[in-house]
C-alpha cells in the first residue's frame, strides 16, 4: 500500500514542483524509507505462513517434510485429488448449510433486536446488552458436556440442524452489538423525515434504514460466516459421520503416524477459499462497514 | 421462531430416518486416522460388494481427537457409533463398566476368523475375564531403529540385545550437531501417549514402576530417578534439536529425512520408514530390540482394536464390518490391492507366514514379532504391579496423570527444571491419583 503513494502524484502532469519539496507531514527521507521497509517486513512476515501453506499444498509429502525446506519442486495436484476423493464434498455441504442458515437466522433475529436497542431503547437497554455479551463469557468447554447430553437425549447428535442452532446462538450476541452501533449512526432526523412522509415501521426499516446500514450488515454477516465456517469445537463434539464440517475434515487429514503436511495444506487451502472469496466479493461494502463505527 | 426451528428439526430428523431405512443398514465407524486405517477406508468398495445391505460411514480423526470423542460418546451412552477404535488401554476398563459388547461369541461363531491366531500378548491385552471385548486391527511394540549404512561406514556394531548404556555410547559416537545430525531421536513431547510411552519402558527396565503392589506411588524411587536421568541426559546430550516438543511425528520426519542415527519408538514406524516415497533412508535401516537394563525385554504393547459399544443398535452389521477388517483375508486384500508393506502388522501370527509379506518385511518382521511376543509385564518389569499395561497404567485417571508427569519430563528435557524437581512433582501427582483411585475402588462393592 505504502509503495503506491509516491507514484500517485506522477500521474498528474505539471505537479512535479510540489513533489520535489515533500510536505513536512509526510516524514520523508530515511525515516519514511525505514517505515516502508518495516511495513514490508511485517506484511511478508504475516503473509509468509499463508504462502507456505499454498506452496506445500502442491508438494509431495516427502518434499513437504524435508529439512532444509524444498523451494524448487514440480507442482502436483495429487494432494487436492486425494482430499477431494477423500469425501470432502459432504463436509463442504454441511459447512455451507450450517454457515449459511445460521448467518441468515442471525441477521433475521439480530436486525430487529439491534434496531430496537439502538433506536427505540427500552428501560435497562444496557442490561440487555450486557446480558447478550455475558453469554460469550462462559468458556464453550464448560458447557459442552451438558449440551452433548441434551443433544443425545433429544436424538439430535450428528445432525447439521444442531449446528445451525448453536452457531446462531453463538453469533447472535456479536451481531447485535455490531449492528446496534451501525443503527446508532443513523441521524434521528432521517427517521423523523421518514415518519413525516408517512412511512410505517416496516417501510422505514426496509426503504430507509436498510440501504444506510447495508455495509454494516454485510460486515456483520461476513464475520458471522467466518466464525461459523471456522468453528471447530462444537462440530468436533456434536457431529460424527453425517454432519461433520470442514474444520473436522481438515483435522481428519492429520495422523499421528506418517506424513501429512502436504495433504493438510491442500485441505486447508480448499477450506479457506470460500471465506476468502466471500470476503473479496464483499470487500467494498466491508471496508465501509468496518470503518463506519470508527468516527463518532 | 423457536417453534418453527423445532418443526424443521423434527421434519429433518424424520427425513433422515426414512432415507437411511429401507434395505440398507447404516453403521457409523469411528476410527483413528493412521495410514493403515486410511487404507481400510480406501478398500470400502470391497466390503460394499460383499455386503450390499450394509452402508458404512466413517469418522476418522487423529488419535487425540478420536480418543476424546469416542470416550465421551461411549461413556455417556451418546450412541453415535456402532464400531469404535480403541486400544488395550481402554478395552478391559470399558468392558468392566459394561460399555462394550462381548465379542468372543461373535469371533467363535465366524467361520475362518480364527481368534486363536491373534498374537497372544495382544489377545490377552484385549480380553476381560477371558473373553475378547475388542479385536486387534494392528498391534505394535517398541524397538530401536538404526542406520545400518552409517554403522557400517563408521565401523560400529549394534549389539544383538543393546542396553541403554551401549545405546548412549553409540549415540555419543554418531552425534554430529554441526551437520544437524542427532545421535538418537527420543520423544520429549508431553503426553501419556507421547514421551511417557518410551520413558515408561525405560523406567520399567531400570527396575522402577509407577505404583508398587500396594498402590503406593514410586516415582521417587532410585530406579526411576536413574532411568529418567539417563533418558533426559541422553536426549539432551545426543538427541534431536527441540527434543522437548518432539513427538512421534517429529522423530519420524527427522529419522526418515536422514537426520538421526537411531530412533527408539513404535514398531509401526516401519510402514513409513521403509516406504521409499516418504523416506530417504528406506532399505538402510536395521532394527534391534528395545534397549534393556535389568530386564530381559523392554518393549511396550499397544494395539488399535475395534469394539462395539453396548449402545449400538446394529451389532450384527457392526460385527460383519469388524470381522471383515480384522480377518486373515483382509491381509491378502491389502497386500494385493495396496501393497504388502502396508499390511497391518502385529495382530495375527498368520500374517508372518505370508510369503509375499515376508519378502517386503524381511528387514524387520522377525524383530517386530519377537518384540510383540515379549511384550508382557513378566519380562519387561522387575516387580509385579497392581495395574494392567506396560507403558501405561490402565486406570481412568492415567490419561491426566500421565500427561501431567509428561509435562514435568518435557520441562526437564528442556532444562527448565531438574530431574529431581520433575520427579518430586510427579510423585505428588501420582500419590493424589493413587489415593483417589483406591478410594473409588473401596466404594465399589
Amino acid at each position: 500500500m505504502t509503495t503506491t503513494t509516491p507514484a500517485a502524484p506522477a500521474a498528474r502532469p505539471g505537479s512535479s514542483a510540489p513533489r520535489s519539496q515533500p510536505r513536512p507531514d509526510r516524514g520523508a527521507g530515511p525515516r519514511s524509507g525505514l517505515l516502508t521497509a518495516l511495513t514490508w517486513v511485517l506484511a511478508i512476515g504475516f503473509f509468509f505462513p499463508v504462502l507456505w501453506m499454498v506452496l506445500t499444498a502442491f508438494k509431495q509429502e516427502n518434499q513437504a517434510a524435508s529439512d532444509p525446506p524444498t523451494w524448487l519442486f514440480t507442482p502436483t495436484l495429487d494432494q487436492f485429488r486425494a482430499v477431494i476423493e477423500g469425501g470432502a464434498g459432504v463436509y463442504f455441504a454441511n459447512s455451507l448449510i450450517a454457515t449459511g442458515l445460521s448467518t441468515l437466522l442471525v441477521i433475521a433475529l439480530g436486525v430487529p433486536a439491534s434496531y430496537a436497542l439502538a433506536i427505540r431503547p427500552v428501560k435497562k437497554t444496557s442490561d440487555v446488552l450486557f446480558f447478550f455479551m455475558s453469554t460469550k463469557m462462559l468458556p464453550v468447554v464448560a458447557v459442552i458436556v451438558p449440551i452433548y447430553v441434551i443433544a443425545g437425549r433429544l436424538h439430535v447428535l450428528d445432525t447439521v440442524w444442531t449446528l445451525v442452532v448453536l452457531y446462531t446462538a453463538m453469533n447472535l450476541p456479536i451481531a447485535v452489538w455490531m449492528m446496534r452501533s451501525f443503527f446508532q449512526e443513523i441521524p434521528g432526523e432521517v427517521l423523523e423525515a421518514a415518519s413525516m412522509d408517512g412511512a410505517g415501521l416496516l417501510r422505514t426499516l426496509r426503504s430507509v434504514l436498510m440501504p444506510m446500514v447495508a455495509p454494516g450488515l454485510a460486515a456483520t454477516a461476513l464475520i458471522c460466516v467466518i466464525f461459523a465456517w471456522n468453528e471447530f469445537f462444537f462440530a468436533l463434539n456434536l457431529t460424527a459421520a453425517r454432519a461433520s464440517t470442514v474444520p473436522i475434515f481438515i483435522t481428519s487429514t492429520m495422523t499421528s503416524e506418517g506424513l501429512f503436511l502436504a495433504r493438510l495444506s491442500a485441505a486447508s487451502l480448499l477450506a479457506s477459499l470460500p471465506v476468502v472469496v466471500a470476503g473479496w466479493v464483499a470487500q467494498k461494502q466491508l471496508v465501509r462497514g468496518l470503518s463506519m463505527g470508527a468516527i463518532k | 421462531m423457536l417453534a418453527a426451528t423445532g418443526l424443521t428439526l423434527a421434519g429433518c430428523a424424520g427425513a433422515g430416518a426414512v432415507s437411511s431405512g429401507g434395505d440398507t443398514e447404516q453403521i457409523v465407524v469411528a476410527i483413528v486416522s493412521n495410514p493403515q486405517m486410511q487404507d481400510a477406508i480406501a478398500l470400502q468398495e470391497q466390503f460394499r460388494a460383499e455386503h450390499p445391505g450394509i452402508d458404512v460411514q466413517f469418522v476418522s480423526l487423529p488419535e487425540n481427537e478420536a480418543r476424546a470423542k469416542i470416550t465421551a460418546s461411549v461413556a455417556t451412552g451418546g450412541g453415535e457409533f456402532d464400531v469404535v477404535m480403541i486400544s488395550n488401554y481402554e478395552t478391559a476398563m470399558w468392558a468392566q463398566n459394561g460399555w462394550l459388547e462381548n465379542l468372543q461369541p461373535y469371533a467363535d461363531a465366524t467361520e475362518g476368523y480364527h481368534p486363536e491366531d491373534f498374537v497372544p500378548s495382544v489377545r490377552e491385552a484385549l480380553s476381560y475375564e477371558g473373553d475378547l471385548y475388542s479385536v486387534p486391527f494392528y498391534g505394535e511394540s517398541s524397538f530401536l531403529a538404526y542406520r545400518q549404512d552409517m554403522f557400517t561406514e563408521q565401523g560400529l556394531q549394534m549389539p544383538e540385545h543393546p542396553t541403554w548404556d551401549q545405546v548412549a555410547d553409540l549415540a555419543a559416537e554418531l552425534h554430529d550437531p554441526e551437520q544437524d545430525f542427532a545421535g538418537i531421536c527420543l520423544r520429549g513431547l508431553a503426553g501419556w501417549g507421547e514421551n511417557m510411552a518410551p520413558m515408561s519402558t525405560v523406567i520399567n527396565t531400570y527396575g522402577g514402576q509407577w505404583f508398587d503392589e500396594h498402590w503406593d506411588a514410586t516415582l521417587d524411587s532410585p530406579q526411576v530417578r536413574s532411568a529418567v536421568t539417563d533418558y533426559v541426559n541422553l536426549v539432551r546430550d545426543y538427541g534431536e534439536p527441540g527434543a522437548a516438543t518432539a513427538g512421534f511425528g517429529e522423530c519420524l520426519t527427522m529419522f526418515t529425512q536422514g537426520q538421526a542415527a537411531m530412533w527408539y519408538d513404535a514398531t509401526s514406524m516401519v510402514s513409513s520408514v521403509e516406504d521409499p516415497s516418504s523416506s530417504t533412508v528406506a532399505g538402510d535401516v536395521g532394527y534391534a530390540p528395545a534397549p534393556v537394563m535389568e530386564t530381559e525385554a523392554a518393549g511396550w504393547l499397544y494395539s488399535w482394536a475395534l469394539a462395539i459399544p453396548a449402545t449400538s443398535e446394529h451389532q450384527d452389521a457392526a460385527w460383519e464390518f469388524i470381522s471383515w477388517m480384522t480377518h486373515p483375508d483382509y491381509m491378502h486384500l491389502v497386500g494385493e490391492e495396496i501393497g504388502w508393506a502396508r499390511v497391518p502388522p502385529g495382530s495375527r501370527l498368520s500374517t508372518y507366514d505370508i510369503p509375499e509379506y515376508a519378502e517386503v518385511a524381511g528387514a524387520y518382521e522377525e524383530e517386530m514379532l519377537r518384540a510383540m511376543e515379549h511384550a508382557s509385564q513378566e519380562v519387561t518389569m522387575t516387580e509385579p504391579v497392581p495395574y494392567r499395561g506396560i507403558q501405561f497404567v490402565a486406570i481412568p485417571e492415567f490419561q491426566d496423570l500421565g500427561t501431567r508427569v509428561g509435562q514435568q519430563m518435557s520441562a526437564a528435557i528442556a532444562g527448565q527444571v531438574t530431574v529431581e524437581e520433575a520427579l518430586a512433582q510427579s510423585q505428588r501427582y501420582a500419590e493424589t491419583v493413587a489415593a483417589s483411585y483406591q478410594a473409588q475402588q473401596e466404594e465399589q462393592p
